[in-house]
C-alpha cells in the first residue's frame, strides 16, 4: 500500500523543470523579449516567482496517478452514498463532449458558428421539460445549491412582480438537506420548519397551521431524504397553493422517480435537477455539478438567462435579458458547466425514451431488495412499515447501546471490505444512520456481497469489536484527527523556516 | 437496456426476496392519478456508436481555427499529461470526500491546490474552489459584508472596469440580500481613478478591483489598496491566474495587501469548452478564513501519528449550519481543480513565467500590427497584460462575423457591453499564437475592414 | 454526569450566569453544552463595548460537527472578553465554569437575571432535551 504522505512541494528542487511545457520565445523575434516587460511598470509587477514546484514531467504524473489511487470511486468500488446516486457515468459521455469543436469552442463565439452546441443545448431543454413535466428550463445554474439558487429567487421575483411584498417565510420540512435552509437566507427569506409525521411523511396539520399570508413557498424533496415518497403530496401541494405559496421541488431524489412520476404533475411549480446523479455525469470528487431549473407557467418569466431558443431561420440562438426582461439575471460569466449539459445530452440520447422509464425502476427494484435482504438479516429499517423508494435508511441505534459500535465504526470497517460506505449520519431525524441507495446500475451480486460484509461487520462487532472500534486498517490511513485539523489549520504548504 | 445489468431471473429473485409481484408494486404508494404517462420528446435510444457519430456532426458545426478572444476564457496550450491523470475514474467518479481514509487522493490534491494558489495570491489561505469566477466573485462580496466588522453599510463598490459579466452575476447572486453595488465610473483611460474614492462620503464594505481590468488595463492596485486600508474598506482583487506569473500578487498589493482574491481557473489547463466546467478560486487574510465559503482540505495526523488530509471547518457550512451558513455551496470543482493542479506542477514558476509572458508579447504583436491597417488605432494608451482593445474604423460586430467566417475568432466586439466602444474589438494574444497566426488575422482583418468600407 | 453549581443562574439554551461585583455578569455554557458539542474548536467572542439585548446572538462556538449560537441572558454592554479561548479553545471543555468563561456584561436590568433557571430547574430541563 502506498503511504507516501510527501505533497509535490518536497518532491521539489530549485532549477527543476518539465523542460517541454515552457513555451519557447521565438529565434527571430518580431515581438522582442523585451516588449513584454518594459511597457509594465515596476510597481505593478511580481518582486519574486510564486513558490509553486519546480518538478520533472514524469514526477508529475507518478505523483498524481499514485495519488489517485488513494481514492475509492464508483470505477473501483460499490460506492452505495445516499442521495447522491453514484451510478454508472457512461464513458461514451466524455468522448461526445470531446468531439472535435466543443473543447475549443470559446463562450463568446458568434451564434452562427455555435448551432451544434445550441442545439444539443437546445434538444437537452426539451428532454428535461418532458422528464419533469415542465414548460420552462434553464440549463444554467452550475450545481443543485445554485438551481436551488435560481428556483427561490424566482419564487421571489414572482411575488414581488405581483406586489405581494408580505412574505417573507420558506417552509422547509426538517429532515431536509441542509443546502434548502442555508438557500433560502440567500434569497432574503426566513425558514420555519415543517415536522414530519413517524412514518416520514411531512405532518400536514402542521404544515396546515404553518401556513399563511407570510408563506412565500415550501421547498421539498420527493422522496424525501428519508427514502420514502410523500403519498400526501398533493395535499401539501393544496395547502401551499391555497395560502398563495408555490412548491419548490429539490430534484437530489429525482433518479427515484425518473419515468415514473413527474414533479410538474404533482403540483410543483419550480425544480432543480442535478444532472451528476440523474443524469450520470461525473462527481468529480466534489465537482462539477450541474443543477439545469424547471418551471410551469408562472415562474417562466423569471428564469435565469441565458437559454437557447430558436430564431427565425430554424437555427439556434442565445436568449438573453433582451428576450426574457423579468429574469432573475445571470449565475455565471458564461453558460454554467456546459461541458456537464453535453454529457448528460449524451447520456440522455443513449438511455432513450425507455431506457429512461426504467432509471426509476430499476433504482427503485435495487433498493427495496436490500432492504428486504438486511431487514431479513435482523437490521433495523428506520421505516420499515413502507415502501423504499431508491434509496432507505438503516438505523444502528440498537447496536450503539449494545454493542457500543457506532454507525460510524461501521462504515470505517465498510471501507476495509471494499466498500464506499453509505451515508452516515443523515437524515439527522434517525439517530446511528446509513442512508443507503445503491442505483439502477449495480448488479445484484454487488447488493449481495454489500449485504454480506455488513452482516460480517455485525459478527465482528460481537466477537471482536477492537476490529470495528479501529477501522479502517487497509487504507493509506487510519481515521484522522479532526480536532487538530481544526484546532492547529494547516490549510496550505509552507517551506521549512517560513 | 442501457447501463441496466439485471438478467430477467435475477428480477424475479429480487422482486421474490421482496414480496413484490412486478416492479410496478413497488411503486404502489404513489397515488395512481400521479403517475407519469409517456416521455413525448425523449427520443430512442441510440447506441454508443449513434450517439457519438451524431454529437460529432454537431461539434464539427462549431470548430473554428484561429482564437483571438479572450474576455475572461483564454485558449492555452494543455500539456497532454493534465487530463489524461485527471480523466483516471479515481479523480472522475470519486464524491466529495466525506470519508477521509478512502479519499486521500482528492483530499491531498486539494490541499496541494490550495497551497499553490496561496502562494499565487501571495494571500494566507484558499478555499476548494468555488463553481466559477463571476460566481465567486459574488461569494467574496457576501463574504466581505460577514468579515468587515467595522464597516456595516453593506455598499460595495465595484470598479466599472470589471468584467461585466462578473458584475451582472454579482448583481444577481447579492440582490436579495439588501446589498447595494455601487459603480465606481472609469475615465477616458480606462481605468479607475484612485482620486475619484475621495469624493464617496460615506466609505463602503469592499472594493472591487480587477487587475487586469476587463479592457486588459492596469489599475493603480498600490494606490487602491492603500485608500481601502485608511478608510476600513476590504479590498476584493479579481485576477487572472496566469498574469499573476508577471504581475504583483493581491496580497502585496499596496502598503497591507488585499484582503480577499478570486477569479477564474481557466486558464489553469482547462479547455475553453463553452465556458464550463472550470473554477473558481477564492483567497483570503488568515483572519477571514471562518468567513470563507465552500469545501476547506486541512493537513492532519492519524491514529497513528501519520499525516493524512481531512476536511476542516465544516461548522461554516451548510450541512452543519444550515441557514446560518456562510453559503449554500457544497460543490468544489474537485475535477477540475486537479487538472489545474496538475497544470501549475508542469509548469512551475519558470512555465507559468513563460506562458505569461508569451501571452503579453503576442498581444502587443497582434496590436501593434493591427494599427498598421487604415483607420485601427489602440483605444486606450497605458499599460496593459494579455488583452488589448482595438478601435476599428466601423462597427466591430460585423467585422468579428466576417472572420468567423474566415475561421477566426476576431475578439469580442464591446457594443453590447459598452455602447460607446460599438467600433471597439477586445483582441487577446495567448502562447499558442504564431507569427504567421498574427499575420494572418491582419491579413483577413484588412480584408474584412476593406470590404466593409467598399460596401458603406 | 453534568455538573450545575447552584450558585448559578442558567438559560435554556445552555448559557450559565454568575452575578459579579457591580451589575458584572460573567457567562459561560454550561457543562452539558460542552458535553453535548464535544471538542471545542474554536470560539467567536463579541467586541468589547459592544451593546447587547437579552436572548440575542453575543458569540459563537463551534466543535468539529457543530456550531452553536451564545445567547446574552442579560442585556446590557460587554465589558471583558476571554481572549484564553481564541488559543485555548479547549478551555471551554476542561473548565466550562471556570477559565471557559466566555465575556462579562455589564448588566443594565437585574430583574432579567430573575427570569433565568436556578440550578435545579435547569437539570430537569436538560433531562427532558435528551432522547
Amino acid at each position: 500500500m502506498n503511504r507516501d504522505t510527501r505533497t509535490i512541494f518536497e518532491l521539489s528542487r530549485p532549477g527543476r523543470m518539465a523542460t517541454a511545457q515552457v513555451p519557447k520565445v521565438p529565434k527571430a523575434p518580431k515581438a522582442p523579449a523585451a516588449v513584454e516587460m518594459a511597457d509594465i511598470p515596476v510597481n505593478l509587477r511580481r518582486p519574486s516567482r510564486p513558490g509553486l514546484p519546480e518538478v520533472s514531467e514524469l514526477q508529475v504524473v507518478r505523483h498524481y496517478t499514485n495519488l489517485s489511487r488513494k481514492n475509492f470511486s464508483i470505477e473501483n468500488q460499490f460506492y452505495p452514498l445516499g442521495s447522491c446516486t453514484m451510478k454508472y457515468n457512461p464513458r461514451g459521455t466524455h468522448h461526445a463532449a470531446a468531439q472535435p469543436g466543443f473543447p475549443g469552442r470559446h463562450p463568446l463565439a458568434p451564434a452562427a458558428h455555435s448551432q451544434g452546441f445550441l442545439e444539443c443545448l437546445f434538444d437537452l431543454q426539451e428532454i428535461l421539460k418532458d422528464v419533469t413535466g415542465m414548460t420552462g428550463v434553464s440549463l444554467t445554474p452550475m450545481a443543485g445549491a445554485q438551481g436551488e439558487f435560481a428556483g427561490v429567487a424566482m419564487i421571489r421575483a414572482y411575488h414581488e412582480a405581483r406586489g405581494d411584498a408580505a412574505r417573507s417565510e420558506i417552509l422547509i420540512p426538517n429532515a431536509a438537506h441542509g443546502t434548502n435552509p442555508a438557500t433560502a437566507v440567500m434569497c432574503g427569506y426566513g425558514v420555519r420548519e415543517v415536522p414530519l409525521t413517524p412514518d416520514g411523511d411531512v405532518d400536514l396539520d402542521a404544515l396546515k397551521a404553518s401556513v399563511g399570508p407570510q408563506t412565500a413557498g415550501l421547498m421539498m424533496t420527493n422522496p424525501s431524504t428519508c427514502g420514502v415518497f410523500d403519498r400526501r403530496i398533493e395535499g401539501i401541494a393544496a395547502t401551499v397553493h391555497d395560502a398563495g405559496g408555490l412548491l419548490y421541488y429539490d430534484g437530489a431524489n429525482l433518479n427515484a422517480i425518473l419515468g415514473k412520476v413527474k414533479p410538474g404533475d404533482m403540483g410543483f411549480d419550480v425544480l432543480h435537477m442535478n444532472l451528476h446523479k440523474t443524469f450520470a455525469t461525473p462527481h468529480g470528487g466534489g465537482g462539477p455539478g450541474s443543477g439545469p431549473v424547471g418551471v410551469n407557467d408562472k415562474l417562466a418569466p423569471y428564469l435565469p438567462v441565458p437559454m437557447v431558443g430558436r430564431d427565425d431561420a430554424g437555427g439556434f440562438r442565445w436568449l438573453t435579458q433582451q428576450d426574457v426582461p423579468g429574469s432573475i439575471g445571470r449565475l455565471s460569466a458564461f453558460m454554467g458547466n456546459a461541458g456537464i449539459l453535453l454529457r448528460a445530452f449524451a447520456y440522455a440520447l443513449m438511455l432513450g425514451r425507455e431506457g429512461m422509464h426504467r432509471v426509476g425502476e430499476f433504482a427503485t427494484l435495487n433498493a427495496n431488495y436490500m432492504a428486504a435482504r438486511l431487514a431479513e438479516h435482523g437490521f433495523a429499517l428506520a421505516y420499515p412499515q413502507r415502501r423504499a423508494s431508491h434509496e432507505f435508511v438503516i438505523t444502528f441505534a440498537e447496536q450503539a447501546k449494545t454493542l457500543g459500535v457506532s454507525a460510524m465504526d461501521i462504515a470505517k470497517r465498510l471501507l476495509d471490505y471494499g466498500f464506499h460506505s453509505p451515508t452516515t449520519y443523515f437524515p439527522l431525524l434517525v439517530p446511528e444512520c446509513f442512508l443507503i441507495e445503491p442505483t439502477e446500475t449495480e448488479t445484484k451480486e454487488e447488493l449481495d456481497a454489500f449485504i454480506e460484509a455488513l452482516v460480517a461487520i455485525l459478527r465482528e462487532a460481537e466477537s471482536d469489536p477492537e476490529l470495528v472500534l479501529s477501522a479502517p486498517q487497509s487504507l493509506p490511513v487510519k481515521r484522522l484527527d479532526d480536532v487538530k485539523a481544526a484546532r492547529e489549520l494547516d490549510l496550505a504548504y509552507r517551506p521549512p523556516g517560513e | 437496456m442501457p447501463f441496466i445489468p439485471h438478467t430477467a431471473a435475477e428480477v424475479d429473485a429480487m422482486l421474490d426476496a421482496i414480496g413484490a409481484e412486478s416492479i410496478e408494486q413497488l411503486f404502489d404508494e404513489i397515488p395512481s392519478q400521479l403517475r407519469a404517462g409517456e416521455l413525448r420528446t425523449v427520443p430512442e435510444a441510440r447506441s454508443e456508436m449513434a450517439m457519438l457519430r451524431l454529437m460529432g456532426e454537431r461539434a464539427r458545426k462549431d470548430q473554428l481555427q484561429l482564437c483571438f478572444l479572450g474576455a475572461g476564457c483564454y485558449d492555452h496550450h494543455i500539456p497532454s499529461a493534465v487530463w489524461d491523470i485527471t480523466q483516471r475514474g479515481e479523480f472522475l467518479t470519486a464524491y466529495t470526500p466525506y470519508q477521509a481514509e478512502a479519499s486521500q487522493g482528492t483530499l491531498q490534491v486539494i490541499y496541494e491546490y490550495q497551497s499553490m494558489m496561496t502562494a499565487l495570491t501571495a494571500l494566507d489561505v484558499s478555499n476548494a474552489s468555488v463553481y466559477d469566477g463571476a460566481s465567486g466573485l459574488a461569494e467574496a462580496v457576501l463574504m466581505a459584508v460577514r468579515a468587515n466588522r467595522k464597516n456595516k453599510s453593506r455598499r460595495v463598490l465595484m470598479a466599472e472596469t470589471v468584467h461585466p459579466l462578473y458584475r451582472q452575476t454579482v448583481a444577481t447572486i447579492v440582490r436579495n440580500q439588501g446589498i447595494a453595488l455601487d459603480s465606481l465610473p472609469m475615465t477616458a483611460s480606462g481605468v479607475v481613478d484612485p482620486a475619484a474614492l475621495n469624493g464617496h462620503a460615506e466609505p463602503p464594505v469592499a472594493l472591487v478591483v480587477q487587475q487586469p481590468n476587463f479592457f486588459g488595463l492596469l489599475e493603480q492596485v498600490d494606490e487602491l489598496t492603500d485608500w481601502a486600508a485608511a478608510h476600513d474598506v476590504l479590498v476584493i482583487a479579481v485576477v487572472n491566474p496566469t498574469s499573476l506569473a508577471i504581475l504583483k500578487p493581491p496580497g502585496q498589493w499596496g502598503e497591507g495587501g488585499a484582503d480577499i482574491a478570486c477569479g477564474d481557473g481557466q486558464p489553469l489547463g482547462i479547455p475553453m469548452a463553452s465556458g464550463g466546467p472550470s473554477f473558481g478560486f477564492i483567497c483570503c487574510r488568515q483572519a477571514f478564513v471562518r468567513q470563507l465559503p465552500g469545501r476547506i482540505i486541512g493537513r492532519t495526523e492519524d491514529l497513528d501519528g501519520r499525516t493524512g488530509f481531512t476536511l476542516t471547518l465544516q461548522a461554516r457550512e451548510q450541512h452543519i449550519r444550515r441557514a446560518k451558513a456562510t453559503s449554500n455551496i457544497c460543490t468544489n470543482q474537485g475535477l477540475l481543480v486537479t487538472a489545474g493542479t496538475i497544470y501549475l506542477s508542469l509548469l512551475g514558476p519558470a512555465g507559468l513565467e513563460g506562458v505569461a509572458g508569451q501571452c503579453h508579447r503576442r498581444t502587443a504583436q497582434l496590436a501593434s500590427a493591427a494599427v498598421t491597417l487604415p483607420g485601427v488605432t489602440e483605444r486606450f494608451a497605458g499599460p496593459f497584460f494579455h488583452e488589448r482593445v482595438l478601435a476599428l474604423p466601423c462597427e466591430a460586430e460585423p467585422v468579428a462575423e466576417k472572420l468567423a467566417a474566415r475561421g477566426i475568432l476576431a475578439g469580442l466586439p464591446l457594443g453590447d457591453y459598452f455602447p460607446e466602444l460599438s467600433r471597439c474589438l477586445l483582441v487577446c494574444g495567448t502562447e499558442k499564437h504564431s507569427d504567421e497566426d498574427i499575420e494572418r488575422y491582419v491579413t483577413e482583418l484588412g480584408a474584412a475592414l476593406s470590404s466593409t468600407e467598399a460596401v458603406a | 454526569m453534568s455538573e450545575f453549581p447552584a450558585e448559578l443562574r442558567y438559560a435554556p439554551s445552555h448559557e450559565w450566569a454568575r452575578v459579579e461585583d457591580e451589575g458584572v455578569v460573567a457567562v459561560g455554557i454550561s457543562d452539558h453544552a460542552q458535553d453535548a458539542l464535544g471538542d471545542v474548536v474554536y470560539v467567536e467572542l463579541p467586541e468589547v463595548g459592544q451593546d447587547v439585548e437579552a436572548g440575542e446572538e453575543a458569540a459563537v462556538v463551534e466543535s468539529v460537527k457543530a456550531a452553536s449560537d451564545i445567547y446574552a441572558p442579560v442585556s446590557g454592554t460587554i465589558v471583558a472578553v476571554n481572549t484564553l479561548l481564541e488559543d485555548a479553545p479547549e478551555t471551554v471543555n476542561q473548565d466550562p465554569y471556570g477559565d471557559g468563561w466566555f465575556f462579562r456584561i455589564q448588566s443594565r436590568d437585574d430583574a432579567e437575571l430573575d427570569a433565568l433557571l436556578d440550578a435545579q430547574t435547569y437539570a430537569e430541563h436538560c433531562e427532558s432535551e435528551s432522547p
